[in-house]
């Protein structure tokens, strides 16, 4: 089948650079936070084995605590923590950006939308490490 | 007739699984990744963890963990090969690489948490 815009002429287009994102900062920290979905993943990965090797058993289980002592795991754990901040902390400072509420007529400010953000943040963490330090 | 789009439905797991990554994964990936392999604090006890993940509702909360962020990444990384890479004649082979990945892990993290004795 001949594709019928084939022979139409070709609009003009510049070849924009791989590269074009380091020319700005605003660029650079827009690829750092698509970037940040690969440490997401990452993560996802690391938890998966430890269930994995909760059921396993002990032996398995000490094993894989003892892998996460490596200087690559460790280095690269240090790397995802840094990156799931960074998500973290964009995401919720784009709750402001994407919602407008208003409150008697008047637009609430960004740090009202977005603190309790921060705060849920805060009180879910202190949770998840409470009912992990228990035992 | 258009074909009706299935991207607010991917958009919507998207947004979800960010909200999930940002408010969860810090603190796990902090206590498991760094605080306990460094000994900053007493790791908990593999009785204490097994007993946690046996539980129905540990189990609902590690599958949201894994599932939702998945299609996170999924959906971020494929815009990141779009614009970043400029790979866009790639379009079907990167969708099916990383909607394909995001269901696998979703699956075997199905498996994994039903398999728990």
């Amino acid at each position: 089948m001949n594709n019928p815009t084939e022979y139409l002429p070709r609009s003009y287009h510049t070849r924009v650079s791989t590269y074009w994102w380091l020319a700005r900062w605003a660029y650079v920290k827009f690829i750092l936070r698509e970037a940040s979905s690969v440490f997401v993943a990452w993560i996802v990965v690391v938890t998966l084995l430890q269930i994995r090797a909760l059921t396993r058993g002990p032996a398995d289980y000490a094993e894989l605590q003892n892998s996460l002592r490596s200087p690559l795991l460790l280095t690269l754990n240090a790397v995802s923590l840094a990156f799931v901040i960074f998500h973290a902390v964009t995401w919720f400072n784009l709750a402001p950006k994407a919602m407008v509420i208003r409150l008697r007529g008047k637009r609430l400010s960004s740090l009202a939308i977005a603190a309790p953000n921060y705060v849920a943040w805060v009180v879910i963490s202190a949770a998840i490490a409470w009912i992990l330090l228990r035992g | 007739m258009h074909k009706r789009s299935n991207e607010p439905f991917l958009w919507m797991l998207f947004s979800a699984g960010g909200v999930v990554s940002a408010m969860l994964m810090p603190i796990h990936v902090l206590l498991f990744g760094l605080a306990f392999p460094l000994g900053w604090l007493d790791a908990p006890s593999y009785e204490h963890l097994l007993a946690l993940v046996r539980h129905p509702l540990t189990r609902v909360y590690l599958f949201i963990l894994c599932s939702l962020p998945l299609f996170h990444w999924a959906h971020r990384f494929r815009f990141t090969l779009y614009d970043g890479l400029q790979i866009k004649h790639l379009n079907e082979l990167i969708n099916t690489f990383c909607y394909g990945g995001a269901t696998l892990g979703t699956a075997v993290a199905a498996y994994l948490l039903w398999r728990i004795p």
